[in-house]
């Protein structure tokens, strides 16, 4: 079962989307898993549907969005601190990739 | 509905001596280098919120420029567009009388202002002012015509993205898109720069296996031109928003081209010969000169524009409020959170499907009757606001690109 505050774009996807904001320390469901956000998390940000290898493809839409700079645990926000892109790496101005 | 009984529909268009119909019948005063700007600028701010429209639009640079060139024929000469007053300084390089000639042999009033010779800013303003409000009666004798949902050219374009876009906004425009194809429409979809690692998936939905290659390499090149740039087609508000890389930012901004087969590729300029889905390739040919492709949205909906659009869907997660001159955008809202702050500026409200208020199919439903709306005459409300944003830089492109006859069928309009 999955949570409807998330939203998972495909079967083969290793991510999911929120469709709400998530406070630090919420409750969620992941395949029918209890698990616990660590930090809050913003609309349409993405959380690990399982845990990601650093170096290892992340899918969304079953398509590949980049490769995980970091080992990524189950429920942990996916975004520029510890995903890259393969093809232009992103760049953003020092205070929004303080805030990852 | 069925396709069939989509085309029944009847929307409302000013007839064009080249065949095309116009769902606004604007009155364009253009400037053809940064010089005349102001003038052209004070013409226009006469008419605020006087019907038929008078818009501004024209080209800063004094250095000519072959696709600035073909822009502004192509924007002169746009269905929506009535008669349009050309202001030049005198001194710069644009092939003014080129211009009118072109806009005059399609059959529009035309006249051109040069600062220098009619005696400066307050009298070229006068002037200018004066030309443009017997233009405005000239078009307002005009009646419009029936005019089916095949005769309409329809563009699309996101920006402010964030990570509710590929989910509500994108897709909801996709099926407006399939549903206008199917009653005859031309869609365009654009910015091959955000549509990176999307490109084997558009291959296999090319109409012949020649579209497919040049859509490859396409995509191709504007990974090569961003990355000699330094910096992807993303923004900072873009990662704030949970996208994280440009290839995710591309397979949300891919959604909005819905699921009917790529009849065609175009260039800046290029007007779809027939119905179907069509992508405008935006990214210039060569080694990059002038700079990023698209400075901005407006930049890539003056574009879309030059192509024929008659109205543009604009999909917005972080909250953009611009429109266009020439040619109504429609603001198609995917974020819930943004549609409550940003209420008045948005169209369409698309991040009810991510709050279950309504279904994906129900917010395309609605896309689609709003462009019928809007081709009947209802303001959209960036028209309602005034807004008539308005950008054309320096670009170039190989001369003579065979992209367009070689890779679809032509058929008459």
């Amino acid at each position: 079962m999955m949570d409807s505050r998330l939203v998972l774009l495909a079967p083969g996807d290793n991510c999911v989307v929120a469709a709400q904001p998530l406070a630090a320390g919420t409750s969620v469901e992941i395949d029918g898993a209890r698990l616990t956000v660590r930090a809050a998390i913003g609309t349409g940000h993405k959380l690990a549907r399982r845990a990601i290898a650093a170096g290892e493809t992340v899918f969304k839409y079953g398509a590949a969005i980049g490769h995980a700079t970091a080992p990524v645990a189950i429920a942990e926000h996916l975004h520029t601190h510890n995903l890259a892109s393969d093809w232009i790496p992103t760049v953003l101005e020092p205070a929004a990739r303080a805030r990852g | 509905m069925t396709a069939a009984a989509d085309d029944t529909l009847v929307l409302a268009g000013y007839p064009r001596a080249d065949g095309r119909k116009g769902i606004r019948n604007v009155v364009a005063v253009a400037y053809l280098v940064e010089c005349a700007h102001h003038v052209a600028r004070e013409v226009v701010a006469h008419f605020r919120d006087l019907e038929p429209a008078v818009h501004l639009i024209g080209f800063p640079g004094c250095y000519p420029n072959d696709y600035a060139d073909r822009m502004m024929r192509r924007l002169c000469t746009h269905p929506n567009v009535g008669a349009v007053l050309l202001v030049s300084l005198g001194c710069e390089s644009f092939r003014r009388r080129d211009l009118e000639e072109h806009i005059a042999a399609s059959g529009r009033p035309v006249s051109t202002l040069v600062i220098q010779e009619t005696g400066g800013t307050r009298k070229t303003i006068a002037q200018g002012r004066e030309w443009a409000a017997w233009a405005q009666e000239q078009l307002a004798l005009q009646q419009s015509v029936p005019m089916r949902i095949g005769e309409l050219i329809v563009g699309t374009v996101c920006g402010g993205s964030d990570g509710t876009s590929g989910i509500t906004a994108n897709p909801a425009m996709g099926l407006a898109f399939d549903r206008l194809i199917a009653a005859g429409a031309a869609c365009i979809f654009e910015e091959t720069g955000e549509l990176i690692g999307c490109e084997q998936h558009m291959q296999k939905r090319a109409r012949t296996p020649e579209l497919g290659a040049a859509i490859v390499a396409c995509v191709a090149k504007a990974a090569r031109y961003y990355s000699t740039m330094g910096h992807g087609s993303f923004a900072v508000g873009n990662a704030d928003g949970g996208l994280t890389t440009i290839e995710e930012k591309s397979l949300g901004a891919y959604a909005k081209s819905g699921a009917s087969p790529i009849a065609g590729l175009l260039q800046p300029g290029d007007i779809p010969a027939a119905g179907g889905l069509y992508l405008l390739d935006v990214v210039p040919d060569g080694e990059p000169r002038f700079g990023f492709p698209n400075i901005s949205d407006n930049a890539e909906i003056v574009e879309l524009i030059a192509c024929g659009s008659h109205v543009v869907l604009f999909s917005t997660g972080r909250g953009s409020v611009v429109g266009s001159a020439i040619s109504p955008v429609i603001k198609v809202c995917a974020n819930p959170e943004t549609y409550r702050k940003l209420e008045d500026d948005m169209d369409i409200d698309a991040g009810r499907i991510l709050e279950g208020r309504a279904t994906l199919q129900q917010v395309g439903d609605e896309v689609f009757a709003r462009v019928v709306d809007c081709a009947r005459g209802a303001a959209t409300r960036s028209e309602e606001m005034g807004h008539q944003e308005f950008i054309l830089t320096y670009k170039s492109f190989d001369a003579a690109q065979p992209a367009g006859p070689l890779c679809f069928p032509i058929a008459a309009r």
